[in-house]
């Protein structure tokens, strides 16, 4: 069984399609990059996953999406507990005005976790996770804006971890970070795939390249490929996606 | 065009100068063994030192867009095909300046009875015709000539294989002119080592190209690919 699936995924945003018919299929334990253009819907997509464009007007699903085998758009599912499984990181880091603890301890308390000491075992397993223990261990009361943005990133990413998902969605994790925060946080993408399932929008072909073990290129709201991320950058199969990844588009 | 666009056509452009100079180098040492033609052996003994400047510049030049440019697909395919194509071409310039060098030391002609006998001339211009066609191949990345490189290496692994007993003969026959057998025997080698040279050549015009790998595939195969 495949971790995350879609199939036949249409998306509309009112009367333009922004997704068509996507089918793919993405194993345990592994990372996948979504490429493409602005506007080329590998956002819309990663959303789908933890149903974040439910909140959008006007929005049309058709299709399945599935995790662990489970449809997660049918009658019944309960969006709170889908979350839990899902984490999210964002391209900007959004830490809540809060201390460094209280922003990885968050996710737990409105999970309704009481037991102090687990929590801060939690907090401190997660944030080691990050490999960011040494640089706040002795601040984690001080404020979470405090941190650099590199800093802000992992403990956001933490904070996701903290509730122990299965998958982690990552919409462009790196873009508002300089070169070391983005080593850092890549080189945590590689550690982080032996206990999750990655999924990475990403602008930077080359962060797509050194991260990811399979890649998906979409363009005007199709999937124009998927495969091996090797074989995406050294012999891409459509012209498109060469157009593309070499810088030949348009 | 986008900037590497521009930076792999100026690097296609200077190994296409690097290769013209360099079947040039096989002909007029061809033409200087043939008419004893010590002037024109020593120009191509110096233009020698032009093709491995090329070599350096263009390596140093594939260096540089790697490292600047992260080329991916068939952009990179086509950068370390340049690389290795590059140091194939030099081999071959070496060979054409050792021919000259045997020229240019030689107290008498080479006899045109013995090169005939040898094969030399038809190995030299077979030689010189599989660089010319390996070039055209890459410059028009036609895939199809450079397939067809690998069945016409046979004649060059004919004439060499040949030469040790044509070449045993004519020294038992005329003594004196062991010297010059040697010069030839030795010339014969190092041609059917350019035609291998060609061979590595157009596997990478096929690795560009078509995205395979085909060395060490049987040479049928490589043909029919």
């Amino acid at each position: 069984m495949f971790k995350l699936e879609s199939k036949n995924v249409d998306v509309f945003y009112g009367s333009s399609q922004a997704l068509k018919n996507v089918n793919i299929e993405i194993q345990n334990n592994t990372v996948t990059a979504l490429i493409g253009p602005s506007g080329c819907g590998k956002s819309t997509y990663l959303r789908l996953f933890n149903r974040m464009n439910d909140l959008i007007d006007g929005i049309k699903i058709d299709g399945q999406v599935l995790i662990d085998g489970q449809d997660i758009y049918a009658k019944g599912v309960n969006v709170d507990i889908l979350r839990k499984r899902v984490g999210m990181v964002f391209q900007k880091p959004n830490p809540f005005p809060k201390t460094i603890f209280e922003n990885v301890a968050y996710g737990l308390r409105v999970n309704g976790v009481k037991d102090e000491n687990f929590i801060r075992e939690r907090v401190e397993t997660s944030i080691k996770q990050v490999v960011l223990w040494d640089e706040v261990k002795d601040k984690m009361k001080r404020s979470a804006f405090e941190l650099s943005g590199g800093q802000q990133q992992r403990l956001c990413i933490a904070r996701a971890m903290a509730i122990e998902p299965s998958i982690i969605l990552m919409d462009e994790p790196t873009s508002a970070l300089d070169p070391i925060s983005t080593s850092k946080i890549e080189e945590l993408i590689h550690e982080l795939k032996s206990k999750f399932t990655i999924v990475i929008v990403t602008h930077n072909m080359q962060q797509a390249a050194r991260v990811s073990d399979k890649t998906a290129f979409f363009y005007l709201g199709e999937l124009v490929e998927y495969g091996e991320t090797k074989q995406i950058f050294t012999n891409p199969k459509q012209e498109k996606t060469q157009n593309y990844i070499t810088g030949r588009f348009g | 065009m986008t900037h590497l666009q521009s930076e792999l056509k100026q690097l296609k452009d200077e190994l296409l100068t690097m290769w013209t100079l360099t079947c040039t180098q096989m002909h007029k040492s061809l033409e200087a063994l043939v008419n004893n033609n010590k002037e024109l052996a020593s120009e191509v003994i110096i233009t020698e030192k032009r093709i491995n400047s090329f070599e350096l510049k263009l390596d140093r030049d594939c260096e540089n867009i790697i490292a600047l440019y992260n080329p991916v697909a068939v952009d990179l395919r086509f950068v370390l095909a340049v690389m290795k194509i590059n140091t194939n071409i030099e081999r071959i310039g070496d060979i054409a300046r050792s021919t000259a060098k045997f020229v240019v030391r030689t107290s008498s002609p080479y006899d045109i009875g013995i090169l005939e006998k040898t094969r030399l001339l038809e190995i030299y211009e077979e030689a010189a015709d599989l660089l010319e066609d390996c070039k055209e191949a890459f410059e028009n990345e036609n895939p199809d000539i450079a397939h067809k490189i690998f069945m016409r290496d046979e004649l060059l692994d004919e004439i060499n294989k040949a030469s040790p007993m044509v070449i045993a003969e004519i020294i038992r026959a005329e003594p004196e002119k062991i010297e010059q057998c040697l010069d030839i025997l030795s010339t014969i080698r190092r041609l059917e080592r350019s035609g291998d040279h060609c061979k590595n050549i157009a596997e990478e015009i096929i690795f560009y190209i078509e995205a395979k790998v085909i060395k060490h595939s049987k040479k049928s195969e490589k043909g029919n690919l």
